[in-house]
């Protein structure tokens, strides 16, 4: 019920937060220099041509009016066409939204896994060399920006040693059965083990890449909350009972510890999800990041907004879902 | 033949060990005797439940002594062995009830988790026997307590409800640490009764870590003074509020607020007592390493 009533009050707080996103991205894109008109014609076009086009486009129109106009598109589903390749935002965006989402995630469990190992292994061999180097690589990783990691990964594993795809999403020659833009999750489901293999050799390192820092930042937070929640009187209390370490760590003291890490997670996702613009660019990763650059680089409007829009959806969804996670584990928010 | 024996028990801080905590405490605590441990904040008489329990901060390592129970030296045997051991005849009743449940758990599976997974029970004798021991610490409807987690309980009912899971398991010894001191004092004297009837019936030896006479005389048998981790008397009760045998611990009893003469003033133990029992303490460490 409680759940229920949240979840009913954040999605009213959602529709306030996206359109007040619409509003500003739609406003700054045609406040700042640059337009998708110059960019469509060739040099020397007369003003003629660029009036006729600019009418085409409805971009002749004051800004408040063409937002009107989008914006009732929107509420009916339409979000217009992209300028450069005609085809509607929302077709675009959709087909595109599967490889991101995808990447993301298997960013987040490679992230979760790396960190929550560390701070694992950093709690139950606190106080030794071990914890000290886990420090130290937490530090490391924390200090490079996830691109500079992927730049990293590249020369290492692309080229040093080349195990992984550099670039890419899957390889172009293979004949691809799906029927879906997720082809790591539908190649699981087909179980063509083939397919799967190349995509995750593809999918790895722009993953690992965006993982490395927020795994820092899990197993520092995670060990550092774990290390306060290791003292307090009900651990203790479950030593004297005959418990071993290492159950001591993850039944007793683990379901209290994750809270705060979980919260951070959620804002970190978010920022993570932020990253695959850059990670995507670096490895020619067919993701919604990619096409983002290149809207931006044609000053495609629609297709900036459409991706924008989706962008700031993922971002609230993925808030909502921790805020969710939190009541749904944190019994004293629950009855409260 | 005592069922607790610690002999000439040493700890210091780990790697300096000129700090000393523990300087080589002797005490025995006889199968079903209550025996207090009083001392001042800092004595050291935690530390020494602690040391049983096997639950000393990682600062803190034991440099020398036996530990002996029920036959066993505890420090001999391997740290699992040893944690095994503990679980199954000892238990600690807690000082601050508010901390020492795990918030995200409901009560029934802390007090069945110890007789279930170390013990072994059956889960379905482990909760009957925590609903048996929940109504035998007073607390009503005990079926809707074992459903309810921490936060929902007062703190007067979460002490009573870590009572009753120390007993649980019918340990021989039970550790308790200041179990009172977190409580307001209208609670304190329930949970004291609670403590005296429960050890009564069960007849479990108790090793009562608190720094009030007050408490000691009420509960205890037998009591062992300390100052800077030294044991300076051992003593029966009777015998004590009698006729205290070191200065200090006459000055400690002198230094109790008497509910009989609410008008007097409070008493500090004096300077030249507590510089006397230093010398002492000193003394004894040159004697310890010559």
């Amino acid at each position: 019920m409680q759940l229920l009533r949240t979840f009913l009050l954040r999605l009213a707080t959602t529709a306030v937060t996206l359109f007040g996103v619409a509003v500003i991205v739609f406003f700054v894109i045609r406040v700042v220099p640059g337009n998708p008109i110059a960019m469509m014609l060739p040099p020397g076009a007369t003003e003629a041509d660029v009036a006729q086009l600019t009418a085409l486009y409805g971009l002749d129109k004051s800004i408040p009016q063409q937002f009107l106009i989008w914006g009732a598109g929107v509420l009916q589903g339409d979000f217009g066409a992209s300028i450069t390749s005609r085809q509607p935002v929302l077709d675009l965006v959709l087909g595109r939204l599967p490889a991101t989402l995808e990447l993301s995630v298997m960013a987040l469990v490679i992230a979760v896994a790396l960190g929550g190992f560390m701070a694992l292994t950093g709690t139950r061999l606190r106080g030794s060399k071990t914890e000290a180097a886990i420090d130290v690589g937490n530090g490391v990783a924390l200090s490079v920006p996830d691109f500079l990691w992927g730049l990293v990964l590249i020369l290492l594993f692309g080229v040093l040693v080349p195990v992984f795809h550099i670039s890419g999403r899957v390889t172009p020659s293979l004949e691809l059965p799906f029927s879906t833009n997720f082809y790591l999750f539908e190649s699981v489901l087909r179980l063509r083990f083939d397919l799967w293999a190349d995509i995750v050799g593809h999918m790895f390192m722009p993953a690992l890449a965006l993982a490395i820092p927020l795994a820092a930042i899990i197993g520092q937070l995670l060990k550092q909350s774990l290390k306060e929640t290791m003292n307090l009187d009900y651990v203790t209390l479950a030593r004297t009972k005959g418990y071993g370490e290492n159950h001591v760590i993850l039944s007793e003291a683990l379901p209290n510890a994750i809270l705060p890490t979980l919260t951070l997670v959620g804002v970190q996702f978010t920022f993570l999800i932020g990253g695959t613009v850059i990670i995507e660019r670096l490895f020619s990763y067919e993701g919604l990041g990619n096409m983002a650059i290149d809207a931006v680089i044609n000053r495609d409007l629609p297709l900036i907004q459409g991706i924008v829009i989706l962008f700031a959806v993922i971002f609230t969804a993925v808030n909502l879902a921790v805020d969710l996670c939190y009541a749904a584990l944190n019994p004293r928010l629950r009855h409260a | 033949m005592s069922f607790l024996s610690i002999r000439n028990l040493s700890a210091a801080l780990k790697g300096r060990p000129e700090d000393r905590i523990l300087r080589n405490v002797s005490l025995n605590v006889a199968a079903g005797e209550v025996r207090g441990l009083v001392g001042e904040s800092g004595a050291g008489k935690s530390m020494i439940g602690k040391a049983i329990l096997g639950t000393l901060p990682l600062s803190v390592e034991i440099t020398g002594g036996q530990i002996i129970l029920d036959g066993t030296d505890l420090l001999t045997l391997p740290p699992a062995q040893r944690r095994t051991r503990i679980g199954q005849i000892c238990a600690l009743i807690p000082q601050d009830p508010l901390t020492a449940l795990n918030p995200s758990r409901r009560i029934g599976p802390q007090i069945t988790n110890r007789l279930v997974d170390i013990l072994h029970w059956s889960r379905a004798d482990a909760e009957k026997r925590a609903r048996d021991l929940l109504a035998e610490v007073h607390i009503p409807d005990p079926d809707r307590v074992m459903r309810s987690y921490p936060h929902e309980l007062s703190g007067g009912m979460r002490q009573r409800i870590l009572i009753a899971s120390a007993f649980a398991a019918e340990p021989k010894l039970i550790v308790a640490d200041e179990p009172t001191t977190a409580l307001d004092v209208t609670v304190q004297k329930q949970i004291l009764k609670l403590i005296a009837e429960m050890q009564a019936r069960h007849g479990t030896a108790i090793l009562f870590v608190t720094h009030d006479l007050g408490v000691v005389s009420k509960v205890c048998q037998s009591l062992s003074v300390l100052y800077a981790g030294k044991v300076l008397e051992d003593t029966t009760v009777r015998d004590f509020f009698a006729a205290p045998g070191h200065a200090y611990s006459r000055a400690l009893l002198a230094a109790t607020p008497k509910y009989t003469d609410p008008d007097g003033s409070l008493t500090p133990v004096p300077d030249a007592v507590i510089a006397a029992t230093r010398a002492e303490v000193a003394d004894a460490d040159r004697m310890t390493h010559v």
